[in-house]
Formats: C-alpha cells, sequence, structure tokens
C-alpha cells in the first residue's frame, strides 16, 4: 500500500483538524528519552527505538506525540489553544512465543488534535469532531471516563492508605481485585524480623520503618463492607450504549453519592453531543473503558474501532490527560483533552470521501 | 551435512559432550584445545560446529546450523517469536539455573512480588524516580513483571556482576541468573517469589536450517 496514498488521508484528516481551529505543528522526530521513559515507564521502553546522542544523551524515535506537543504548549502557548499534526511514529512490536503472520507496522501515521482549554465543553468538541470525521466508515465508538470510576473509589470507607493504594493500581486490574479482595477481610497481621544482614542499597532503613508502621496501622483497620465492593464491581461492569449506561449511572449515585458530579458531568457531555447532532444511542458507554489503557487518561477516554477486524488497534483514541500535562507543566496545571487517527487504517477501510 | 552447534568451552561443553556419549555419538575438539573445529564419530553426514553459547540462538534461528545445544533463558531472551523459529528437541538435564528476582536481605518487609509492587511505588514517590533493577534478561523480566501487574520499576543494563550494582547503588534489584544462590548471599540479597524462568541445556533444531528428513534420522540415531 502506497505511502502517499495514506499521507493524502492524513492531509484530509489534518485539512479538518485545521478547519475545527487547530493550528499545526511539527515536533522532532528525536525525543529526549528521560522525559518519556519517566513517564510511560517500562511500557515504552519495550515499544520505542531508543538510541545514544554522543551531545544529548539517550534519545527516542518519536513513539507519540502528547509529550512534545504538552512541552511546545507549555513553552510559549495560552490557553485556550487547539493544535494538530500529521507524522510517523515509530513502535516495535516485540511479539511474544510465536512470530505474526501478519506483523503490524512498527513505523505509521498518526494525525492528532490536541485542546488545552478550561472549558465545559472541551470533552464534547474533541469527541465530536473526531465521531463526525469518521462518520463515514461505520466505526464502533466506545467512551468511558476514569475520573468517574476514581472518584467511586475516592468514596469507599477506606483509610487514606487503602484509598491511594487502590487508585495508583486501578489501571492494573488483577492487582486493583487483589487489593480489594484483601481490604475486605480481616487482615493478617505481618511480623517482620530485624535483618541480620548489613544494610545495603538506596532504599533507607527509615523508608522500610515507615512502611511497615503503615503495615501496623493498616491491621488495625475495619474489613470493606461487601455491599461497597458490590458498588463497585457493578460501576466497573456498565457497559451500555450511553443514553442506557448514564440512567444506570445515575441509579448507581444514589447509592455513591460521590460520583453524581461526574455522572451529571457525563450527562451534560452526551446532551452537547446530542446537540452537535450526534446519535448518542450509538456510542458505547463502556465504565472500563480507560483501565485497559496506558496509564495517562484520568478523564473521558474513547475509541473507534473498526468491527471485523479484531487483530486491528483502535482506528482512533483520545481522551482527557489533565494529570500527564500537570506531571509536565512542573505544577502548572493545564486542562487538556485530544486523541489520534491512524491515516493508515482509515486508508484500509477506503478512505474518507 | 547436518551442523550441530555446540557452546565451545567450559563445563557447558564437556557436559554437551558426556550427553552425546551416552547416547553413542562421540564429540571432541579436533587438534588443539583452542582449535574450534570438532569431530563427530558414531554417526554419519554431523559436522560439529563449536560456538559461544550465546550465537547458538542466532545461529539457529538464521539456519546456519541444524541444531544447537544452549540454555531456556538464551533462546527466549534473544529469540523473539521464538517457537516460530526453533523446536525443543530434549532437555538435557544439565546447566540448570533459574532467573530470579532479588532483593536487599535486609528488606525485611519485602516476602513477596506484592510488597515489591507496594515497594517499588513508595520508592518512586521518595526519590522521584522509578526503582531500578539491573539485569541483561530485559525482554523476559519485562514480560514477567508486565504480567504480574508491576510497575513504578525500571531496568538498568547489566552485563555482568550484576550483583554487585546494589551495594554500589546503580540499582535497587536484580534479575539474573543463579544456580546455587552462593553469589546472591554472599551478596547479600535475597530471592523473591518464584523463578521468573526456569532454565536447563536444551537440544533445539532449526526450523529455518531445513534437511528434516537428516535431522529426524540423527535425532532417532539418539533415541530421541
Amino acid at each position: 500500500m502506497s505511502k502517499r496514498e495514506k499521507q493524502a488521508i492524513g492531509q484530509q484528516i489534518l485539512a479538518a483538524f485545521r478547519a475545527a481551529g487547530a493550528e499545526e505543528v511539527a515536533p522532532d522526530l528525536l525525543l529526549p528519552a528521560e522525559t518519556l521513559l519517566d513517564l510511560y515507564g517500562e511500557d515504552i521502553r519495550a515499544r520505542a527505538y531508543v538510541t545514544q546522542d554522543p551531545i544529548r544523551g539517550e534519545v527516542m524515535l518519536r513513539p507519540d506525540f502528547t509529550v512534545p506537543v504538552v512541552q511546545m504548549h507549555m513553552q510559549n502557548g495560552a490557553e485556550p489553544a487547539r493544535y494538530c499534526y500529521l507524522g510517523e511514529v515509530f513502535r516495535k512490536q516485540d511479539q511474544g512465543e510465536l512470530q505474526p503472520e501478519h506483523p503490524r507496522d512498527n513505523e505509521y501515521l498518526q494525525a492528532g488534535f490536541e485542546l488545552f482549554a478550561r472549558d465545559a465543553e472541551a470533552d464534547a468538541e474533541v469527541f465530536a469532531l473526531f465521531h463526525s470525521l469518521l462518520a463515514p466508515l461505520g466505526l464502533r465508538a466506545s467512551m468511558g471516563d476514569m475520573d468517574l470510576l476514581m472518584d467511586a473509589v475516592r468514596a469507599l470507607p477506606l483509610s487514606g492508605a487503602r484509598r491511594a493504594a487502590l487508585l495508583h493500581h486501578i489501571w492494573r486490574p488483577r492487582r486493583f481485585a487483589r487489593l480489594l479482595a484483601r481490604f475486605s477481610g480481616q487482615p493478617e497481621p505481618r511480623n517482620f524480623s530485624q535483618p541480620i544482614a548489613p544494610w545495603s542499597g538506596l532504599r533507607g532503613r527509615e523508608e522500610m520503618q515507615r512502611r511497615i508502621d503503615r503495615l501496623q496501622a493498616d491491621a488495625g483497620e475495619l474489613p470493606l463492607p461487601a455491599i461497597w465492593v458490590a458498588r463497585l464491581e457493578r460501576l466497573f461492569a456498565i457497559d451500555a450504549p450511553a443514553p442506557e449506561a448514564l440512567r444506570q449511572l445515575r441509579e448507581l449515585a444514589a447509592e455513591i453519592p460521590d460520583i453524581s458530579e461526574a455522572v451529571e458531568r457525563l450527562g451534560r457531555n452526551l446532551a452537547l453531543l446530542a446537540a452537535r447532532g450526534i446519535d448518542t444511542d450509538g456510542i458505547r458507554f463502556d465504565a472500563s473503558h480507560g483501565r485497559h489503557t496506558m496509564e495517562y487518561y484520568d478523564g473521558m477516554t474513547f475509541s473507534f474501532v473498526a468491527e471485523g477486524h479484531a487483530d486491528w488497534p483502535p482506528v482512533a483514541t483520545g481522551g482527557r490527560y489533565d494529570a500527564l500535562a500537570a506531571v509536565l507543566g512542573q505544577g502548572r496545571a493545564i486542562p487538556a483533552v485530544g486523541g489520534i487517527i491512524r491515516p493508515g487504517l482509515v486508508h484500509e477501510l477506503g478512505g474518507l470521501a | 551435512m547436518i551442523r550441530l552447534g555446540v557452546p565451545s568451552k567450559g563445563r557447558l561443553m564437556e557436559q554437551t559432550f558426556d550427553w552425546f556419549a551416552e547416547r553413542g555419538v562421540r564429540l571432541s575438539r579436533a587438534g588443539s584445545d583452542r582449535e574450534y573445529a570438532g569431530r563427530v564419530e558414531g554417526a554419519e553426514n554431523v559436522a560439529l560446529v563449536l560456538l559461544s553459547a550465546g550465537e547458538i540462538p542466532r545461529e539457529l534461528r538464521a539456519g546456519r546450523i541444524h541444531l544447537g545445544v544452549t540454555g531456556t533463558d538464551l533462546i527466549r531472551e534473544k529469540l523473539p517469536g521464538w517457537r516460530s523459529h526453533v523446536e525443543e528437541l530434549a532437555p538435557m538435564g544439565f546447566g540448570h539455573a533459574d532467573l530470579i528476582l532479588a532483593v536487599p536481605d535486609c528488606w525485611a518487609d519485602c516476602e513477596g512480588l506484592d510488597d515489591f509492587a507496594t515497594i517499588a511505588r513508595d520508592f518512586r514517590a521518595e526519590h522521584g524516580f522509578r526503582l531500578r533493577i539491573a539485569t541483561k534478561y530485559h525482554r523476559l523480566v519485562r514480560a514477567w513483571l508486565s504480567a504480574e501487574e508491576v510497575a513504578d520499576y525500571q531496568l538498568v543494563d547489566s552485563q555482568g556482576a550484576t550483583e554487585g550494582t546494589v551495594a554500589n547503588l546503580t540499582a535497587e534489584a536484580i534479575a539474573d541468573i543463579t544456580s546455587s544462590g552462593e553469589t546472591l548471599r554472599a551478596n547479600h540479597l535475597k530471592i523473591i517469589s518464584t523463578p521468573i524462568l526456569r532454565s536447563q541445556a536444551t537440544l533445539l533444531r532449526s526450523v529455518a536450517a531445513g534437511d528434516a528428513d537428516a535431522v529426524q534420522a540423527f535425532a532417532d540415531r539418539l533415541g530421541l
């Protein structure tokens, strides 16, 4: 398949993003590795091409656009700001025990749109833009909301330490389930013998002592009532056409009042989408949608998937990533929402026209 | 002619020679100890190729040797999609070693992987960077930790003397091959959890090298 045709589709998407008010930016292909590795951890090292520059140190062939676009915005941007871009990203497709017959591309185009704004309509603006652009392809649109899940976890009658542990592992379903099971039972007291071996390594004695103190305090915690586990499980399992999901969420909000704000925000977003002419019955709201993505999005998440191509990645993905932008902003909080489309997959589906 | 790749030195070579001798095939080095050519007695049309154990996975994949002897650890680490490239004909019962995760012995509060995950999270919050695990088995360790849903760590490359990295403050934990655990103990490290991989010397067949009938005949000759 010709690169020029994919590039042409990318340009078509880019034109639509520009028409939506975005300024086109062109981040570097070689990015400093350290920031990306610290943010994404080993997930990205396994996937990204890392190389050495004698002056700049470890550099990475651009694995995604979000980080350089956020950094660019922070240096010279003022909110609200809309950016778009088109270019290659590079991802190793390290296979497991068997080599796939049709390996996925390790170099492909992404066309993206990022919006930095303190605006209640920002989520709806981005989702609607992607939805209308991709409408000719008949993709399955899914939506989730990580903030809603995190509000539900914050609402659990637990100690601060337990709540923090659950929030930290919300993207790791089995570890999360194990923690929840442990917090629901009577904790087994643990006794640690004083180490005989000499102290070694960077982790200090006092760090270990703090953790042991925390564990001892935790042993006195009351078990989480089963009703809360059931409520959380009900929430995580919600997966229905958006208006129906909203109805179920409102019902659940009667039992978990702390999610009401996020639920009503979803209600307003759906109303905004409907006002923009989108049939919200055609959007699937899957409460656990964002739990399967990289640890990255902390609000609305969305994806557009081509049905009948089970082995494809989503044609488009995106979401809100305020926390990531805050980390990169070194204290300066920038509400950020955006997404990418893969022009290569759009091309395989016959293009947008 | 079937090409059989065997580690070129040390105990691994000697034990490989013994293993074949027990099955009626005598392997030996031709000429002096320094010459990397070999002799095969007791089987027709088999040539012995002496190689560094670490190169055997690559040679098998390329099909430059039909059969090769190397550790399971090297195959799984060095050959992505290994099942598509080699077939395990026989575990050979020697060269046993486990790939393990070890932490300082003084970490009294670390008794398993769940503890480790929590310690990694605390460490990152305290020190501002991810807990470092020194290893040369990057792919195996990363895949295992990902399957176990451990986050907040980073791998740092260590091609030798890995057990020393913790005392040298260049890593907080190590993932390495151990057979007896003596080096770990000497460096005040302890193993947590079950092994990432149990490895042993294995006889492997290259898919790319072909000549399936001749290879099968030789395998029959070895009683496999």
